[in-house]
């Protein structure tokens, strides 16, 4: 007995190595890299081990660009890049909007339809009210919506899955109603008077100013970045070597730099258009705020503890209702944006819109790009890269002349492929 | 060798209370300060309908020490430290923390007197780090967002003055940690919430050789932080060499209590199978109890005290392991 205690157990050196092994595959390779080589070495073997993060998802997009783009090349067009960049604007917000609640490992099927309606409110009140008020009266009710779904969930312990679903079929009924009781809305269809909100979708900065806004983003976001560095640093604590921080904000600047010389590149027909759409900048705003309200307050931090394990928060003091409930109705919130730029590009909002599809783009936008179906996993950037996906998919197809058909089939391999790639990936954490 | 791995021994009263003096009959021993003990039990009892699952307990946990609290399935361990971890409320009795009454009308009540508990699991969150892990519920704020760097400095220094971690980075996911680090996160967490008390749930149940190892020293330097500790365990041997208080419970009833000099595996064995032990010197131990006669006691007792017995620890197989040879 006492022998073998003295013996040095054989699995200690294992564990050692093996700790090492796990810390280099699950960690940041920021936080463990004192060098640009040693963090490309951590980031090819955290790859290698499953652990890939966004690179399969923008590898995936550069191969159906590439593959697009050779079928017609007006895909990479500035005009259609552009066109892109709206069009994909509604599944980018719409997939924010599922990544509170998938965090949580719960979903909301309603969004579609949520939106939708919040999107009739606005449209109704923007003939008589200004158009802010008309906004704020849309989102309003779809954080109202979320809040219902929170409260229906979290205090009769109901599955996400079932409310939110009777909420599709409901709020169906519900947008069709209110697009016949508004008595603006002949034919199904209530057009959107306000020009400030039609050019949320459609209006698009001088090419002056998209210089100056693209500038200015990348400063404050890549000083924003030194100075966490430094902080860091000067609280003795691992930062990220310096190189790799001035790589991310290269990268950053140059991603930059295409989008503007893409919207400025004159897309017009017959008179000269040209300019960053509104939307882009709608998109990265709600990108940084909820990227904020995610990683920097406490909230953030319970809604991701929750995802992990709901009783281990619960017994950390963690409200786990209060919390649940507030992720819906910021899902409901961020529903509501997406709704009202779905209708600004359009131009109204009819009773046509087909929220069971937004749905899934929005599931699709989230997971594809790389948020768990199950909890605990995600970030909003995800739904950006994701929802991208889906509006390459959408796109391409529809300037390759292809049917709606088309579209929905390869939507759901490109899904059906995110989710088994995500399994595996978990499956292949979990057997090591 | 098995012995309380500590690097400040000398901080702690425990090996004075280990040294079997045969003037010890104080029935309530007070901490090595001469006050009250941290937490004191009085007449105890907790009952599930017509189950009593706790009768009577009598029982003292002074800051500085590990009581190990031992007793078969179902001899109401659980039903103990949940009570002390206001889980539960006794149905009699009176709880005195530092001298004064208490009630403790749920987890939250223990948690602002500095009684932690660290569950065997349920009690960290995966996929967070171990900074984040050890703050949650209470993070640090600076201009109402999360102060991260006095968080992580502040974690920091926690661990390594438990002198446990041997990982890479703190800010690596919890999930990636093996079972002993993954405790100490744990015990480390409710060291930076200044518990005063830490219960520990079976701690080294499911841990390797090396992991437990781990453990046991991380559970030695609670107490020579002057924290109470009361640990929960099936396994002697581990118990034997960590403990400095023992409190044997059989059917709800605590059957025997005192320094852990005075038990052995033997006695312990008889002890938690039958409430009693023919071995145990009664003038030295605390008090014991004596079990409710009950038939299927009275059978076991006979067994005990048939020389050669199959009491031992190999009759009784599972949770208990082998004797004291390491000593």
């Amino acid at each position: 007995m006492s022998t073998e205690l003295h013996e040095p157990p054989p699995e200690a050196l294992e564990d050692a190595e093996a700790a090492a092994a796990e810390a280099a595959r699950v960690a940041a390779p920021e936080i463990i890299a004192g060098s640009l080589g040693e963090y490309a070495g951590i980031w090819l073997k955290r790859v290698r081990s499953g652990e890939s993060g966004a690179l399969p998802v923008v590898i995936g997009l550069v191969a159906i660009v590439v593959y697009f783009q050779v079928r017609n090349s007006l895909f990479l067009s500035a005009g259609n890049l552009v066109n892109l960049m709206v069009q994909g604007a509604p599944f980018i917000i719409f997939g924010m909007a599922e990544v509170f609640v998938l965090l949580l490992g719960e979903i909301d099927l309603s969004v579609g339809f949520n939106a939708a309606n919040g999107a009739v409110i606005m449209a109704w009140l923007a003939f008589t009210v200004p158009w802010w008020a008309a906004i704020l009266a849309g989102l309003a009710f779809t954080a109202a919506v979320g809040a219902l779904w929170g409260i229906l969930i979290t205090r009769l312990r109901l599955p996400s899955f079932v409310v939110t679903l009777a909420g599709l079929l409901g709020l169906q009924g519900v947008m069709i109603s209110l697009v016949a009781r508004s008595g603006r809305g002949p034919g199904g269809s209530i057009p959107i008077s306000s020009t400030i909100i039609n050019d949320l979708a459609n209006g698009n900065l001088s090419p002056m100013a998209g210089w100056v806004v693209m500038i200015v983003l990348v400063v404050l976001f890549g000083a924003s970045m030194i100075l966490r560095d430094r902080q860091r640093r000067g609280s003795g604590l691992v930062a990220p070597p310096a190189s790799i921080t001035a790589l991310k904000i290269a990268v950053m600047a140059a991603a930059g730099v295409v989008v503007v010389l893409i919207g400025n590149t004159n897309r017009g027909v017959m008179v000269p258009l040209r300019g960053v759409p509104w939307v882009v900048l709608i998109v990265l705003g709600l990108l940084a705020m909820w990227t904020a309200l995610l990683s920097r307050t406490r909230f953030g931090r319970y809604v991701y503890a929750i995802g992990g394990n709901a009783e281990a928060a619960r017994r950390a003091g963690v409200n786990l209702g209060m919390v649940r409930t507030l992720a819906f109705i910021l899902c409901g919130l961020t529903a509501g944006v997406a709704g009202i730029i779905y209708s600004s590009r359009l131009g109204s909002i009819s009773t046509d819109i087909d929220g069971g599809e937004l749905v899934l783009f929005a599931v699709a936008s989230a997971v594809i790009g790389g948020t768990a179906l199950f909890g605990g996993r995600g970030k909003m950037l995800h739904a950006l890269l994701g929802g991208l996906v889906v509006a390459v998919i959408y796109n391409g197809l529809g300037l390759l002349g292809l049917s709606s058909a088309a579209t929905y089939i390869v939507t759901a391999l490109v899904l059906l492929g995110a989710v088994i790639v995500d399994t595996l990936a978990r499956r292949g954490r979990a057997a090591q | 060798m098995v012995t309380t791995p500590s690097a400040d021994d000398g901080a702690r009263p425990a090996p004075a209370a280990r040294a079997p003096s045969p003037a010890a009959p104080a029935p309530a021993p007070a901490d090595s300060t001469g006050h009250e003990p941290l937490l004191r039990l009085k007449g105890i009892g907790k009952n599930f309908g017509p189950v009593q699952a706790l009768a009577d307990i009598n029982l003292d946990i002074p800051a500085g020490q590990v009581t190990a609290i031992l007793g078969d399935n179902g001899a109401g361990k659980t039903t103990l430290i949940k009570t002390i971890s206001g889980i539960w409320q006794p149905d009699g009795g009176q709880i005195f923390w530092m001298g004064k009454p208490v009630h403790l009308h749920g987890p939250r009540d223990a948690a602002d007197l500095g009684i932690a508990t660290v569950y065997q699991d349920l009690a960290l969150c995966d996929n967070l780090d171990i900074v984040q892990n050890m703050f949650l519920g209470r993070e640090m704020l600076r201009h109402r967002q999360l102060d991260e760097i006095r968080m992580e400095l502040s974690a920091k220094s926690t661990l390594s003055g438990l002198s446990v971690m041997t990982v890479r980075s703190i800010r690596q996911p919890v999930g990636s940690l093996s079972g002993g680090q993954r405790q100490a996160v744990a015990v480390a967490r409710a060291v930076m919430q200044e518990a005063r008390l830490v219960i520990m749930d079976e701690p080294t149940a499911a841990l390797g050789v090396t992991q437990t190892r781990i453990v046991l020293d991380l559970i030695g330097r609670l107490a020579g932080r002057d924290i109470a500790v009361v640990v929960i365990s099936h396994n002697l041997n581990d118990v034997m060499s960590v403990a400095d208080r023992m409190a044997v419970l059989h059917l709800g009833r605590l059957a025997a209590v005192g320094p852990a000099a005075r038990f052995d595996t033997q006695v312990i064995v008889d002890l938690m199978t039958t409430g009693t032990s023919t071995r145990l010197n009664t003038a030295t131990a605390e008090h014991r109890v004596p079990p409710p006669p009950t038939p299927d006691s009275q059978a076991a007792d006979e067994a005990a005290h048939a020389p050669g017995s199959g009491a031992g620890p190999e009759a009784h197989g599972d949770g208990i392991h082998a004797g004291r040879e390491a000593q």
